[in-house]
């Protein structure tokens, strides 16, 4: 059995009667202080369907992004050797230096995400390329032997594996065991890649093609992936590929190297003896920045998933990322995290599904939910703008009511369908601006969307004064990439904005032919006129240009951004307008920072400092600053030691802890002071405290001065 | 031609075959053969060759052993780091020239610790088919014993009075005797030096194995022309053979396409030294890869398309990472008294060359980075953030992340509980540039630019 407990000791374990009383599911936890158990239930299975949905999503836009990289990657390693072996004549052959192929691939610093990575890598070298890889991590390989012994047992584990699959019953290859009782060396390990090969290449005749290994090569590399290159010791890598290269006639080594900075760390890790031993080819992989772009536009900017996060989340979620990790799985996590915080904290968010779903259960929807969306405020709101009777109708009758939360669902529903696209829209006409005035990415014009209403804004003005001068060519562009926007829309609403959109794109291009008419014939003028001529026309189009104040483009030009002004202004409303948006939208930002933002210091200063805020004992409540005498030990040491400086005398620190404790019990201390000595109990206790603040990293012995220790942390009181 | 390596004990075919192998190192062959004598006399108990990186001493051992049919074992000390390994390896081997029938081959020997390696060893040797002939032992890059068992090196230096049997252990190394030396009294070798290769002597060599469809002066020229551009810069002949394999198919070009004849040296000249040139600022450092190279030679494209692996330099950081970086570069490159002058406001003027004591009037980017507990970097780091931010889990996994990273790097002990210190491991202008993006006027802040 094993205990908890950090100390070595004797431990007393009852036998259990029950072995377990109540398993809980997370269900149970969804249900926990709400009444309607069966309605806890449907949330929580809303809530599991629609992170599946969105986990899948997030999944295949990773495969998505990966494959490029991946699929060069796995095709320098599928060639890397037969390269070596077929391409070169005898001569060349004989003259180059045997380098082991290695693939530096750069992923950047989001450490977090790698793990994923390299499964999904690994995964698919073992599926298309070859059953021999394997994974080495820094802290894994502190020696060469390490490496070596690793290296055996994900080969030979997984050629076990290999062979408990192919139905041949013949018992394990006397070679393999005695391996087994070797030592890890590279020799014996290329003995076995020969034995291993020969076996292979003789079944491979007899059986058919269609088994697992049907994709490998004859000679299957030996893959080995260094998930993080900058953690390795430089001397040990070094070794283990001077060892490599002495052996890469026999066993086709490729070296993949994990890298999160830059490629740079090659070079600056191995020497050029070293590295000349190696042919390396670079990979890069897609930068963090962008996977989160693709993250939002596939999960966040979307209207197939009924789950929306309003401004402050998603300004939280990003600002995580930004500034803190660079962490798309971090970012996805806290995502969900939302979502689980939504469907358990509002009960109203039962309606948080699909359309056709909602609806259904909006008939079922009891007089408590009902009350509960009469107090929404954005409902009573609504409310407040309807005519008498109705408003009357919908305070009372749930009938009415249900009829009119259907309606209201489907207007939340319509709304966030015309938003999606006329924000990306508004996001392509603005791309181009210098200086991007709304934004570079869409998610920064989408939290400005979301916050207040965009149109409003000076940035937004600014931004259509710089559009009310773009030149046509760039207009029609930018128009076009709306275009293709609303293509992929597929809304009704929308298709009136694409018809009216093309037709501008029409009437601009039409325009060009008109002007190109009119500098033609504008040349036949000059060539015939001499330069005084010329002079005076030239003076003449400049008035009329004067005089005439808009062209033809230039009217056209406003028209186009008077109606994209007018769309901008219908759809990209922010939510909190739409009545219901409770439902779908959630809004505890300050619960989100408090789980994502882990304050550890905070959280210890606060339990110490005042115990009450998590032990919620009556007893322990006090006044701010005060020392309460009933505090635990370890409390009063540490609002003793907050007084003091950088060394703490201890002799001071347990007289003035006694005076508090013995405060407490009700004993004078001064009759034990004047003895000069301590309560042997309290004297102990003390030192308990002390030491659990030691523990704790509040303070520590020093030789600077005796009968002292000195404080770690600054600041304090 | 006359053989200039006589030797009564071998086989004359035998020497010839070498001669013919070893170029350039008659003299060290020869030497060679009469230190080992016949092969039923006793040799020298222990040989030192030493001498650069391929200077031939792995290659003429290997060949000589070969060629001559002597019973040996060639091992690397990097490969067998452990001193098992290293027994088990050298009996092992041996143990293959054992062909009777009392020994199975696939027995394998396995064996702990000197002594036991010195019976087993006497066990052997005193078989049939190793008797009357010297066992050679080479032990390869024995700079690596240096990090094993105290007692190898004396050992093996010593091997043939402890199994009193006909064995001689040659060492090969690339570091001088003095500095392998053990401090006690031990028993000295032989000591041989393989000089480096003359420019003539690589010559020779690299134009010896040439291509057969080319004529050999063809090639001599081509190596003429290649060694002019990369001895200044490298002697490795590993690396010139390496090099001169992948740029020969853009020497020969002129002449595959019928522009230009083989005696047209200048012409060939013109073609290649730019190309070579090129080559020693790429391939040669690393910065892409031989098949990379061959592949651009190929399509007939510009090196400078292919970017090399130096120009990736660029890291992105979290834009608190970047602070947390900068805080650690200030920390490691300042005096530690200069911070009240460069984060509180009303330092008051406080004098350079007043203000500090002699010794910290160096300029500490020649010293390089001193060490800095957590707490001065996280001053730094909230004095140089515009923003109030709480001390949250997120920045301090970030300073753990910096530092597997190495962009900073723990010094010392690992307890992160008693006030661990780290010290700034990255460059004045990697950090330049980091300052740059968050705009960040970080000479302002270095005492070393004040």
């Amino acid at each position: 059995m094993t205990t908890e407990s950090v100390s070595k000791g004797c431990f007393v374990f009852k036998p259990s009667t029950k072995k377990k009383k109540m398993t809980f599911t997370a269900a149970d936890y969804f249900g926990e202080h709400v009444k309607d158990s069966k309605d806890s239930k449907v949330r929580f299975e809303t809530y599991q369907t629609l992170w599946q949905q969105m986990k899948s999503e997030a999944e295949k836009i990773q495969e998505d992004l990966n494959r490029k990289v991946f699929d060069s990657l796995l095709e320098f390693i599928r060639k890397s050797h037969s390269n070596l072996l077929e391409k070169m004549d005898e001569w060349r052959h004989r003259m180059r230096a045997t380098e082991i192929p290695a693939a530096a691939l750069v992923l950047g610093v989001n450490v977090p995400d790698h793990a994923m990575t390299f499964q999904i890598l690994s995964e698919q070298l073992r599926e298309s390329v070859t059953p021999y890889v394997v994974s080495l991590e820094a802290k894994e390989c502190q020696g060469v032997k390490h490496i070596l012994q690793k290296v055996f047992g994900q080969l030979l584990g997984h050629s076990i594996r290999l062979e408990a699959d192919d139905e041949t019953d013949v018992q394990p290859h006397p070679a393999e065991l005695r391996q087994k009782k070797m030592l890890c060396s590279l020799a014996s390990l290329a003995d076995w890649y020969t034995s291993v090969k020969r076996k292979t290449v003789s079944v491979m005749p007899g059986k058919k093609r269609s088994s697992p290994t049907a994709g490998h090569l004859q000679t299957p590399p030996v893959v080995i992936i260094f998930k993080d290159l900058e953690s390795f010791h430089a001397k040990v890598l070094q070794d283990f590929i001077v060892i490599c290269s002495q052996y890469v006639n026999q066993l086709p080594f490729t070296l993949i190297f994990g890298i999160a900075t830059s490629s740079m760390t090659i070079h600056k890790t191995l020497p050029h003896s070293v590295s000349s031993l190696l042919c390396i080819e670079l990979f890069q992989s897609v930068s963090c920045t962008e996977h989160l772009a693709a993250v939002i536009d596939k999960l966040v900017l979307t209207h197939s998933f009924p789950f929306r996060l309003n401004g402050k989340m998603l300004q939280v979620l990003i600002t995580v990322f930004l500034y803190h990790d660079f962490s798309v799985r971090n970012f996805i996590k806290g995502l969900q995290l939302c979502i689980v915080e939504h469907f358990y904290s509002q009960p109203l968010s039962i309606l948080c599904c699909s359309l056709d779903e909602a609806e259904n259960r909006t008939k079922n929807l009891t007089h408590e939910k009902c009350e509960m969306i009469r107090q929404l405020p954005s409902f009573m709101r609504y409310v407040e703008n309807q005519e008498p009777e109705k408003q009357v109708e919908l305070l009372t009758s749930d009938t009415f009511l249900k009829k009119e939360i259907k309606t209201l669902l489907r207007h939340l529903h319509n709304y966030h369908e015309n938003y999606i696209p006329v924000l990306r829209c508004l996001h392509a006409l603005t791309t181009s601006l210098p200086k991007f005035p709304l934004g570079k990415q869409i998610r920064e014009l989408h939290s400005a969307c979301l916050e207040r209403n965009v149109w409003e804004s000076e940035e937004y003005t600014s931004a259509f004064q710089l559009l009310r001068m773009m030149a046509k060519d760039e207009l029609v562009a930018a128009l076009q990439k709306c275009c293709d926007v609303l293509k992929t829309s597929r809304v009704k609403q929308q298709a009136d904005t694409l018809t009216k959109v093309e037709e501008f794109i029409d009437q601009l291009q039409k325009l060009d032919k008109i002007v190109e008419d009119e500098t033609v014939a504008q040349k036949s003028l000059q060539k015939k006129t001499d330069l005084y001529q010329l002079q005076k026309t030239l003076l003449e189009m400049k008035d009329s240009r004067k005089s005439k104040k808009l062209s033809k483009f230039e009217t056209l030009r406003l028209e186009v951004l008077d109606f994209i002004d007018s769309i901008v202004r219908m759809h990209l409303k922010p939510p909190e307008v739409m009545p219901l948006y409770e439902v779908v939208y959630f809004s505890g930002a300050s619960t989100l920072r408090k789980h994502l933002n882990a304050a550890p210091r905070i959280a210890l200063h606060t339990a110490l400092n005042n115990p009450y805020y998590y032990l919620e004992n009556e007893a322990l409540k006090s006044e701010a600053g005060t020392i309460s005498n009933s505090a635990p030990d370890i409390c009063i040491a540490y609002k003793l030691h907050l007084e003091c400086g950088r060394l703490i005398n201890l002799c001071d620190w347990l007289e003035a802890f006694a005076t508090v404790v013995a405060a407490a019990s009700g004993v004078d201390p001064e009759s034990d002071l004047v003895a000069g000595q301590v309560d042997e109990t309290i004297h102990a206790r003390f030192i308990r405290a002390v030491s659990e603040l030691e523990f704790l990293g509040f303070v520590k012995p020093t030789k600077q001065k005796t009968d002292h220790v000195a404080r770690l942390t600054w600041g304090g009181c | 031609m006359m053989t200039s390596l006589e030797h009564p004990g071998y086989p004359q075919d035998g020497l010839l075959r070498l001669e013919e192998k070893l170029l350039c190192r008659e003299s060290q062959v020869s030497l060679l053969l009469s230190l080992f004598g016949e092969p039923h006399q006793y040799s020298y108990p222990s040989i030192f060759i030493y001498g650069h990186t391929t200077t031939g001493k792995t290659y003429v051992m290997q060949t000589v052993l070969a060629e001559l049919e002597l019973p040996h074992a060639l091992v690397s000390c990097v490969e067998c780091f452990t001193s098992r390994m290293l027994f088990e390896h050298i009996l092992n081997k041996l143990q293959s020239y054992v062909t009777s029938s009392e020994i199975s081959q696939s027995l394998y020997i396995s064996c702990d610790s000197f002594s036991d390696f010195v019976r087993l060893f006497k066990q052997l040797i005193s078989h049939q088919d190793l008797k009357n002939q010297t066992v050679y032992i080479v032990l390869d890059k024995a700079e690596q014993l240096r990090e094993m068992e105290a007692n190898l090196l004396p050992g093996f230096l010593r091997l043939q009075e402890m199994t009193d049997a006909n064995v001689t252990v040659i060492f090969l190394t690339e570091i001088v005797w003095e500095k392998l030396h053990p401090n006690m009294g031990c028993f000295e070798p032989l000591i041989l030096y393989f000089p480096d290769y003359s420019k003539v002597e690589l010559q020779k060599i690299l134009s010896h194995d040439h291509p057969s469809e080319y004529s050999a002066e063809f090639y001599a020229a081509y190596i003429n022309i290649l060694l002019g551009v990369f001895y200044t810069v490298c002697r490795d002949l590993k690396e010139l053979k390496h090099l001169a394999a992948i740029n020969f198919a853009k020497f020969c070009e002129p002449v595959t396409k019928g522009e230009a004849t083989e005696s047209d040296t200048r012409k060939l000249w013109k073609n290649i030294e730019p190309h070579l040139k090129t080559a020693m600022q790429t391939v040669y450092l690393r910065e892409i890869s031989s098949s990379q190279w061959e592949k651009l030679q190929q399509e007939d494209r510009e090196a400078g398309q292919l970017k090399g692996l130096s120009a990736y330099a660029h890291v992105e950081l979290p834009y608190y990472s970047k602070f947390l970086l900068i805080a650690g570069y200030l920390a490691s490159y300042n005096p530690a008294r200069t911070d009240r002058r460069f984060f509180v406001k009303h330092h008051g003027k406080i004098k350079k060359t007043k203000f500090l004591k002699k010794h910290e009037k160096t300029n500490n980017h020649l010293l390089g980075p001193k060490p800095f507990p957590l707490d001065r970097l996280l001053a730094i780091f909230y004095s140089i953030v515009d923003s109030r931010i709480a001390p949250t889990a997120n920045i301090f996994s970030q300073i753990s992340s910096l530092v597997t990273l190495q962009l900073l790097t723990l010094v010392g002990h690992d307890d992160q509980l008693n006030g661990p210190k780290y010290k700034c491991a990255v460059s004045l202008d990697f950090i330049r540039a980091v300052a740059r993006t968050v705009s960040f006027d970080l000479i302002r802040y270095l005492y070393d630019f004040l």
